[in-house]
């Protein structure tokens, strides 16, 4: 197993991971925009203001904008996975290479997505104030790596102890360690409330759904696909047999 | 005495690729792939490396899904 070919893997996984997400946000994520965007235009109608020169159409921000912005993300997240996996192959107890790739990607939803998203959830068009956004810009990525620093220390203890307490309690001991330190961090830092009382709930429940959907399908993507063609190249370069039996079956 | 011959475990632990290895791949393939999360995710919003609002308008319902602050 070469780290390049695993890179290039990543970042092909990757691309199809971004291509699946595009289709899901295409059909489930855009609606919950338009209906944000309908209650901007409402607001500055009722205020008088022109909406001013558009610089790139809503026909371009919802199609190609949205699939470019997608499948750079899946090909980035994807290479930074491989990585990761170069990493963690071998090193999780005794996965194999298919659970290794499913665990890891269910674990980096986890610590770069979903827990960041629990505190500072994605917000649509006009929920948000401009005059903010390097701030909230600022925490979201602070707990972004607050959340990832916790989550690899986590498994650092729990990797120590699985010898002594076996895989079941290491894992259980691990996550328990990063549930109660990421608790206190997020309960540390500060909340941010800026939602206008008057903006559709349902638009806002539909968006932020679809937020979490997207990374749902794009880390499902990875997880599983990666897996697999490692799986399989595993196989089919091992002739005399050794790697497969090295490679222990799920 | 066949329960005396060792038995090859059925699950042993995978091949490792050594940390050496992957270093030099985490370190430049890493800084790369983390500024284009940069250029899609948050350039021209809190911070500009480049001027204007083309990348960030571009990019605008695909931030705000991916859960980055936007505006």
């Amino acid at each position: 197993m070469v780290v390049r070919t695993l890179l290039i893997r990543g970042m092909v996984v990757g691309l199809a991971a971004g291509l699946l997400s595009w289709l899901f946000s295409y059909s489930f994520g855009e609606p919950g925009i338009e209906g944000a965007i309908a209650f901007e235009e409402r607001l500055s109608l009722a205020a008088g203001q022109s909406h001013g020169v558009e610089l790139v159409s809503r026909g371009v921000q919802s199609t190609i904008g949205l699939g470019v912005a997608l499948l750079l993300f899946g090909v980035a997240i994807g290479g930074l996975f491989a990585i990761a996996y170069a990493v963690a192959y071998g090193r999780i107890a005794s996965l194999s290479p298919r659970a290794t790739a499913l665990v890891l990607a269910a674990g980096a939803f986890l610590a770069v997505f979903l827990v960041p998203f629990l505190k500072y959830p994605a917000n649509p068009p006009a929920s948000s104030e401009d005059s903010t956004v390097g701030q909230r810009t600022g925490l979201y990525l602070v707990l972004v790596l607050v959340s990832v620093i916790l989550a690899l220390a986590s498994t650092a203890l729990g990797r120590r102890l699985y010898p002594r307490v076996g895989a079941w309690n290491a894992a259980l001991l691990a996550s328990g360690l990063y549930v109660v330190t990421i608790s206190v961090a997020m309960f540390v830092m500060p909340t941010v409330s800026e939602t206008p009382a008057d903006f559709p709930a349902t638009v806002l429940y539909d968006f932020r759904l679809a937020s979490l959907g997207n990374q749902v399908v794009l880390w499902a993507t990875i997880g599983l696909l990666f897996g697999w063609l490692t799986d399989r190249s595993l196989r089919h370069r091992s002739p005399a047999g050794e790697r497969v039996d090295s490679a222990p079956v799920v | 005495m066949a329960q005396a011959v060792p038995v090859p475990a059925s699950t042993p632990i995978p091949l490792r690729i050594p940390l050496r290895e992957v270093l030099p791949w985490a370190v430049f393939a890493g800084a790369i792939l983390l500024s284009l999360l940069y250029l899609v995710g948050l350039d021209q919003g809190a911070t500009s490396v480049f001027s204007g609002q083309l990348l960030h308008e571009f990019m605008h319902d695909g931030r705000h899904l991916l859960g980055v602050p936007c505006h």
